[in-house]
């Protein structure tokens, strides 16, 4: 079971609380996790990753087991501790404000 | 009893202001969708229960939410918006090629005939259009693929198509207008359009009467009369009486001719209504005093409003889609500013206000008709928005 947290605009829009858990088949990636996030909540397409390249938006990032895993490939595995779900993946908004 | 609902897009949320014929208390609805920019909502015209919003954020892109019992519930439809083909250059400010890209809509406008129909004016400019309730989405190219696409070129807030305008007497005539391109037309349904900005006369450009490459803010129609159009150009305030083959400058008497909005009253065809900014430097009213200024003959001839209006140290703007009029038997004329005015007395305002549209009472309040015409000729339902 993969474990991803999401922003807290986005989980108002999702209608969810708390963490996401996915079963994701296959490869643990950024795009499984993407793909899976949205086949579950099709209401978060467009909101973290562009729908035509797939790549994340500018002002969202990938962070996991205290790393940025913003610029890792789409494909490349996630960290094992993200894959059995000992640690969450969090899809953070930019550090943005004042 | 009659009623009016006013739906309102800020930088904070949406709301849905209720009142009856009266106009006098209203109710609040909101936010929803609290935090996120919300960029433009309209209801349909033939269904009141039908809305539509666009939802917009820097961090999460664009969303469309509609609503199918009057703003009580809200879900997302489709966001992909998608150009049509490979979509090629515009000019960028610094006027080199720029690959056109998607941003966020605008302005959303449900067809005058059918409440799935509905049109996108989107930024890079472009129309689309959705005929499942705002599921799927389909663009007109044939604006973007003019022949005149590659010169377009970004006003100051991005070059979006923040206008469009059906006709109710021809339902293949759509106008739309774009900054920085100008004001367009289609005769067969957005299939093929063009230029309409023949009269227009702006300064910025190398040629001041080029036939694309003016910013135009508004275009305001009286439905009655579709062949009538009233605009507010970046600079000057213009109208058409010929669908936009020419037009000719009515600023008139205005202390300043700059501005954003520019609405008909629902009653009057001649009586057209504007927010003189003091200039494209100074996005705030002269002297720091909000005023409307009101033609009731077609233009030329303007008077202030002022009466309720805050008359010192006043600097907000009025954004374009900002102003709306509703068909009460007295015409309610509703706008909203982009901040809030300093002050030691409490006046709440909507801030961060980018549009507001009317929309008929939704059904489920079981209104009727009004039969209010006690307001006194020439009452204007100023500033709705800064009362609770």
């Amino acid at each position: 079971m993969i474990r991803v947290v999401l922003p807290g605009h986005l989980r108002t829009l999702a209608c969810i609380s708390g963490e996401v858990c996915l079963d994701v088949a296959g490869a643990i990636t950024q795009r499984s996790v993407m793909d899976a996030i949205e086949a579950a909540y099709p209401m978060l397409r467009g909101t973290i990753r562009d729908q035509r390249t797939q790549l994340r938006r500018p002002f969202v990032r990938f962070f996991a087991c205290q790393r940025d895993l913003s610029h890792e490939s789409l494909d490349s595995p996630l960290p094992q501790a993200v894959c059995v779900g000992e640690e969450p993946l969090l899809v953070v908004g930019a550090m943005a404000g004042g | 009893m009659a009623g009016v609902r006013v739906l309102v897009g800020t930088r904070k949320g949406a709301f849905v202001l209720t009142s009856d014929e009266r106009r006098a208390t209203w109710k609040v609805d909101g936010p929803h969708f609290a935090g996120w920019e919300m960029f433009h909502l309209k209801g349909s015209p033939v269904d009141p229960n039908r809305l539509y919003a666009s939802q917009s954020s820097g961090w999460f892109g664009q969303l469309i939410q509609r609503s199918d019992d009057g703003g009580a519930s809200w879900n997302p439809v489709g966001n992909d918006f998608a150009y049509a083909g490979v979509p090629g250059t515009h000019q960028w400010y610094d006027g080199t090629p720029h690959p056109w890209a998607f941003a966020r809509v605008w302005h959303l406008e449900p067809s005058l005939s059918d409440p799935d129909t509905i049109y996108a004016g989107v930024e890079d400019a472009a129309l689309f259009r959705s005929t499942d309730g705002g599921q799927s989405w389909t663009e007109l190219a044939g604006l973007r693929e003019h022949s005149t696409g590659s010169s377009w070129q970004p006003g100051a807030g991005g070059m979006c198509l923040h206008t469009i305008v059906l006709d109710p007497t021809n339902h293949n005539r759509i106008y739309v207008a774009i900054s920085a391109a100008g004001a367009f037309r289609s005769d067969d349904a957005g299939t093929t359009w063009k230029p309409i900005n023949r009269g227009l006369k702006s300064e910025g450009i190398p040629d001041p009467d080029a036939e694309v490459g003016h910013c135009v803010h508004r275009i305001a129609m009286h439905p009655k009369r579709p062949e009538v159009l009233f605009m507010q150009k970046h600079w000057d305030v213009m109208r058409s009486d010929n669908a936009g083959d020419s037009w000719i400058e009515v600023s008139g008497n205005l202390p300043t001719d700059f501005g954003f909005p520019i609405d008909v009253h629902a009653h009057e065809p001649e009586t057209v209504f504007v927010v003189p900014i003091k200039s494209d430097q100074q996005h705030f009213p002269l002297d720091g005093k909000l005023q409307v200024y009101r033609s009731k003959t077609g233009g030329n001839e303007w008077e202030a409003l002022t009466k309720g209006l805050p008359q010192r140290d006043c600097y907000v703007n009025v954004l374009r889609d900002a102003m709306a009029v509703d068909s009460l038997d007295s015409c309610g004329v509703y706008f909203g500013t982009t901040g809030v005015r300093c002050t030691c007395r409490p006046i709440p305002v909507t801030r961060g206000l980018r549009s507001c549209t009317i929309c008929p009472p939704s059904s489920r309040s079981k209104c009727k008709r009004s039969r209010d015409s006690g307001r006194a000729s020439g009452a204007f339902a100023h500033a709705r928005l800064h009362q609770r």
